[in-house]
This record gives C-alpha cells, structure tokens and sequence, in this order.
C-alpha cells in the first residue's frame, strides 16, 4: 500500500518536473505558453458549469424525492449476486451516456459516502479509467458520416461493463 | 441524449417527490444543489487551469515527437496495412489522450479517422482499422487523470493523488480486454 501511495504521489510532481525542465531545454517560451492553456482551462470550465447546475439538480432531485432508493432496492438482490457495491449503481448506468453527468454523480457520492472510504476510491477509478462511450462513437462516426458501424457500439458496451468491474475489483484488492 | 435523460430524470423524482409527500427535502436539494455546482466549479476552474497550462508547455516541446517514436512498435501491431502518415495522426491522438489532452486528442482523432477514410474501399461502412482506433479511444489511458484529481482535492480529500496507480492498472487491463475482444469481433465478421 505505501508503494501503491508512493507511485500516486510521485506521478504528479514527475510530470510537471519533466516537462518544464524540456521547455526550459529547449528554450521555449514557456509561461507564456502556461498563460495561453491556462486561459484555455477557463473556457473548459466555463463551457461545463451550465451543465453542472443541471445535473446536480437533477441528480439531487432523484436522490432526496426517494426514487433512486426504490430503484437501487429494485436492483440490489441482482447486485449481491455478484457482490457489486450498490452505491456505485447509478455511476455505472451513466457513466458511458455522459461525461458531464456522471461527473456530477460521482462528485455526490464522493461527498455522500466519504472522498476517502472505499466507495469513494471506486468511484474515482471508475472516473478515471473509463470514458463516455456514447459520445465518442457519436463524434468519431459523424466526422466520416459513416452510419454503418458494424460491431463498435456492442464491443464498447460489454468492455464498459468489464471496465466497471475490473475498477471494483482493483481497488478491493489494493485496499 | 441529456436531452432525453435530463427530462426524464426531473420529471420522474419531482413527481415521485410530489406523490410520496417528500416535499421538505425536495426543495431544499434544489438549493443545495446549485450550491454544490458553484462550489465544484470554483475549485475545478484553479486544477483545471494548471493542468491545461502545463499541458501546453508540453505541446509546444520535442516530448511530442519522443513520445511518437517510442509508441510506433506499438502501434504496428494494433495496426497492421496503414501508410505512414496515419501512423502518425494515429500516435498523436493517442499521445494527446495520455497525457490527458482530451481537448487535442479529439481533433487529432478526428483528422486520422478522415485519413482513414481515403483509404477506405467501402465509404459508408467502417474498416477494421477504423474500428479499432474509435474502440481505442472509447479506453481511457491516461497519465494523469486531472480531472478525477481535480474533483477530489475539491471535495477535501486527504490524499487527492492516491487514486492515481489503481486507474493505472485498471484502464491497462481494460484497454487490452478492448482491443482483443475487438480483434475477435472482425475475425469472425
């Protein structure tokens, strides 16, 4: 586990040490570069709040009204079958549909079951080691207008599902 | 699609809301809810300009074209029969994508899928390389996965990076069970 910390921890700090000391090799102008992708970095923001506001509605709404409860009791037998945590049910149902909102679903159960208790160390890996499916195929499909995309959706999909687990299994094992 | 989601998602919790008479908490969610996005916007807007900063720094030195390099073996096994202008597109892209560039991952992907197009004997059906590289880019490998980090130093984390080696191992066995069960699908049909 300390390696397991130590690795994580060295990561960051590596990178950006890299990278400046190869600017500062190469010569190149590189705060005005930072300033530039900084400036980028608001727009990013900027372009996800409205998106943020919401969802985080949305998910608030389902999550006080009670109907997640219902559905998650709905679904929890299944679940124990396999030994799934349930609080991680709704990430996993949104997470290849949209990027914004499983965001927000992982930032509420984050906040609601602890940043750092198990549950929230799953979801951030499920955060970081899968993307929004959906959305990819749709973009990358529509550039070529191809509409025949023979096996993608359905490998996307059943790998979604594998990633999902495999993200459970990892951090069960680590921790 | 949150055009769809986004109004069932209402309308299903404000009206069980409504019926099971759980108004008190519904209404103050409401609230607590705007507050939260606020909240998480605040501090997303500080990582999120560091990162892309230093990501441009990178953009602009010769760790791109290293990095290109020490992918190409690679990439000429994923990739069998593609010329070698598409090995580059193809490289950059993923290089984009690991070094969490999602912002240049995307055009340059988009620039090798119309390459690949050219290239394509069938126009309105996707080859196998094609195929290939958007269930690649559905896997998410990243170095540093900023936007996770972000989120939890914003929510008070302990220890913000201590997710960073489990994302690691669990997108590597990800991507390989994507590109083979791929593999597997074009064998057969």
């Amino acid at each position: 586990m300390q390696l397991v910390n130590f690795i994580s921890n060295l990561a960051m700090p590596l990178v950006i040490l890299i990278i400046v000391v190869y600017g500062v090799v190469e010569k190149a102008k590189i705060f005005d570069n930072f300033l530039e992708g900084a400036k980028e970095g608001i727009k990013i923001t900027i372009s996800i709040f409205p998106t943020l506001i919401g969802l985080f509605v949305a998910v608030g709404a389902l999550r006080s009204s009670g109907i997640l409860d219902l559905i998650i009791n709905f679904v929890t037998p299944m679940l124990n079958v396999i030994n799934f945590p349930k609080e991680i049910m709704p990430l996993a149902m949104l997470r290849p549909i949209s990027g914004s909102s499983s965001i927000a679903i992982a930032t509420d159960i984050m906040k609601n079951y602890g940043v750092d208790s198990q549950i929230g160390i799953i979801a951030s890996t499920i955060m970081g080691s899968t993307e929004t499916t959906l959305y990819t195929i749709a973009i990358y499909t529509g550039c070529v207008k191809i509409k025949k995309i023979r096996f993608v959706l359905a490998v996307a999909l059943i790998t979604d599902v594998i990633g999902i687990v495999i993200s459970v299994l990892v951090c069960r094992i680590m921790s | 699609m949150l055009n769809i989601v986004w109004p069932i998602f209402i309308i299903i919790s404000f009206s069980y809301g409504i019926f099971s008479g759980n108004l008190e908490n519904l209404n103050s969610s409401v609230f607590n809810s705007v507050n939260g996005a606020i909240n998480l916007s605040i501090s997303l807007l500080g990582t999120m300009c560091l990162w892309c900063g230093i990501m441009q720094i990178a953009s602009k030195t010769s760790i791109m074209d290293k990095l290109t390099k020490i992918l190409k073996p690679l990439i000429r096994i994923i990739f069998p029969k593609l010329n070698k202008k598409i090995e580059k597109e193809i490289s950059m892209n993923m290089i984009a994508n690991i070094l969490g560039l999602g912002n240049a991952a995307t055009p340059l992907g988009l620039k090798a899928m119309q390459s690949m197009q050219k290239e394509n004997p069938k126009k309105h059906e996707l080859t196998n390389s094609m195929a290939m590289f958007i269930i690649i880019n559905t896997a998410s490998i990243q170095i540093i996965p900023t936007t996770v980090i972000a989120i939890r130093n914003s929510m008070g984390s302990s220890n913000p990076t201590s997710i960073v080696f489990p994302i690691w191992i669990a997108s590597i066995i990800t991507a390989t069970f994507r590109s083979s069960i791929n593999k597997n699908f074009y064998k057969n049909g």
